[in-house]
């Protein structure tokens, strides 16, 4: 056989019909002010913060082999960035958000150069006291309430729209765009050429190294952009809460430990794992949250379950089973139905 | 006076974090293990003595009686049926286990003994004092030094001197020639985690007399019992004591400077150590 008789493609029928698929669903959630509840809407909203904070999670854990349990330094610096700015730097609400990404990126770089020197689980650690450092570095800050946090001024709330009504359905378009700006982005920088070298150094450090892979400077861009994008949506977080102090805004219940279910329960290291444990994620929470901290005891207990029985999460399972992958990732070698008799 | 004061009492501190560092680096030694749970289990010795305590009215430090071997079963316990599957080339599967673990734990507690925070009574114990030099030591503080000291003595003198000892370090140095040898490692991990969970429920005791503790102490346990291990470096047992002791010091300090800055102080002492001698002050080779 001659080597026409192959064809190498990166899409396949399942990513072309779920890509059908995902523009009806988003055009859907863009119109949702127009069909939605208000309580619905915020449910949403706070979906898809979830499921940016996943994503960006399992682009460190699941590609850069980067497992933090100190996210939430970034989450909570981003939400204390967009009300120092608004409020003392008298910014609008939108620059703000992406003044508080640009200041997370200029303080992960300092942090990444300390904490990269652990390895491993005590790499993990490490950005936990990270975290503690910012927690009572801003408990300081009497400007912004100390222990006790404070609450945004309404006359920043208000310069964000005119009347309630707006001013939500712009809260909500900024959740969505959030969720839809942090996979778009983790999915081309996947595709692209320092992506592929990250999935190599996923697969086999050493192998990665050896063909001449920057192992420190990859996972230093992804800490840096991970951070970047968690301190935004960070700021959107606490844009929609209204309200910040230190033990909310830098929780490592809120803002990790949740986020880890997600991701372990979803698949981690894959783009749609995220995706299926932010719903399971929330479908548990809507139907068990009575429950109160039995709930808490069964997602812990459905997290270890699922990384000694199936590591690899739902998705790891489906893809075993169906071989199939929603996001066209890698490249497929078929056999081209045409040509191959002569 | 006030800071040769804040310095001693930041020392006997110190004793106190060593004891919390001690099943840490242990376990990290034997099995490469990062335990996340580490600290809630701390905790979990803690409300364990307080049930002695209250249920048998007993004094505390006597009802390390029943705590350290209940400790110890449960830490064999957890080993053997959860953490043994964990381990492996790949960091992510004990890591987040043991996080799981970490949460599930937490939330027993608030649903077993509510948010309030628990504390034990020792009566004089507890404000006992000797004059030493100007200075007024608390007998807790320096009981709770002593035993720190005898613990990381005699898990050196375990280490060094004895079979049990010897086979920690062989399922240590290489698993699969120590199984060669007749070991069996399931075994001797499940054991080295008995002995670490032992060491944590007399630093769980000393905790819950010295402070009040409630069901989310764990999270802050950890990270003393972890920056003392990496201060001192990583597998050296007389480091962590001294790991502690710099981050005890490091607190007090920074407590007698601003009473807000005391848990700060200890942090940035961490980093700076970080940033100046990564591998800690006296990290072992072998690790």
């Amino acid at each position: 056989m001659s080597a026409k008789s192959y064809s190498v493609s990166r899409s396949s029928r399942a990513s072309q019909v779920a890509a059908a698929l995902g523009v009806l669903v988003l055009i859907g959630l863009i119109a949702a002010p127009w069909w939605a509840g208000r309580a619905d809407m915020r449910l949403m909203s706070e979906i898809f913060l979830y499921l940016a904070l996943a994503s960006l999670w399992n682009l460190m854990a699941g590609y850069a082999g980067l497992v933090s349990v100190g996210q939430q330094a970034f989450v909570g610096f981003g939400g204390y960035m967009l009300f120092a700015l608004t409020i003392f730097g008298g910014l609008h609400p939108l620059v703000a958000i992406a003044g508080a990404g640009l200041l997370g990126a200029v303080v992960s770089v300092p942090v990444a150069a300390l904490i990269f020197r652990l390895r491993g689980a005590y790499f993990a650690i490490g950005t936990w006291v990270i975290a503690e450092v910012f927690r009572l570095s801003f408990a300081q800050v009497s400007a912004l309430g100390g222990g006790s946090g404070s609450s945004l001024p309404v006359g920043i709330v208000r310069s964000l729209a005119d009347g309630r009504s707006a001013r939500e359905a712009l809260s909500y378009w900024l959740a969505l765009g959030a969720a839809v700006l942090v996979i778009a982005s983790v999915y081309l920088f996947l595709r692209s050429r320092r992506g592929l070298a990250l999935t190599a150094i996923r697969d086999n450090e050493l192998a990665a190294s050896s063909l001449g892979i920057d192992i420190w400077r990859t996972k230093f861009v992804v800490y840096v952009v991970t951070a970047t994008l968690t301190a935004m949506i960070g700021a959107l977080i606490f844009l929609q809460k209204l309200r910040i102090s230190p033990d909310a805004a830098f929780s490592v219940n809120d803002w990790t430990a949740f986020v880890i279910f997600i991701v372990v329960i979803g698949g981690i290291g894959t783009l749609e794992g995220p995706i299926i444990g932010t719903i399971v994620f929330f479908l548990l929470r809507e139907t068990l949250a009575d429950l109160g901290t039995t709930y808490l005891i069964v997602l812990g207990v459905v997290a270890i379950v699922v990384m000694l029985r199936a590591p690899k999460g739902i998705w790891g399972f489906v893809r075993e089973r169906f071989d199939i992958n929603l996001f066209p990732l890698g490249y497929r070698v078929t056999p081209s139905k045409k040509k191959t008799d002569p | 006076m006030d800071w040769v004061n804040a310095i001693v009492q930041g020392t006997l501190l110190g004793g106190l974090y060593a004891l919390f560092a001690a099943g840490l680096s242990l376990i990290f030694g034997v099995m490469r293990l990062v335990n996340i749970a580490h600290g809630d289990l701390i905790v979990l010795a803690a409300y364990l003595g307080l049930t002695v305590v209250i249920t048998t009215g007993v004094h505390p430090l006597l009802a390390m009686a029943l705590v350290i071997p209940a400790m110890a079963l449960i830490g064999y316990a957890l080993q053997r049926g959860i953490l043994n599957h964990t381990l492996g080339d790949d960091i992510l599967p004990p890591l987040l286990v043991t996080f799981g673990l970490s949460v599930i734990l937490q939330n027993l507690f608030l649903e077993g003994y509510s948010a309030d925070p628990q504390k034990m009574n020792a009566g004089g114990l507890e404000t006992a004092s000797v004059a030493v030099g100007g200075l007024s030591l608390g007998l807790l503080p320096l009981l709770t030094f002593g035993i720190a000291i005898a613990v990381i003595a005699g898990l050196q003198f375990i280490f060094y001197r004895t079979g049990l000892g010897r086979a920690f370090r062989a399922v240590s140095d290489n698993q699969d020639i120590a199984q060669l040898m007749g070991l069996n490692k399931r075994h001797i991990f499940g054991l080295a985690m008995a002995l670490a969970l032992a060491v944590t429920a007399i630093a769980g005791i000393l905790l819950g007399i010295r402070t009040s503790f409630d069901p989310t102490a764990g999270g802050a346990r950890l990270i003393y019992g972890f920056e003392a291990v990496i201060i001192g470096g990583l597998g050296n047992l007389w480091g962590t004591l001294v790991g502690g002791i710099i981050l005890g010091v490091a607190q007090t300090v920074g407590a007698k400077i601003d009473p807000g800055y005391q848990l700060l102080a200890g942090h940035i002492a961490f980093l700076i150590v970080l940033a100046v001698r990564p591998n800690g002050l006296f990290p072992r080779v072998s690790g």
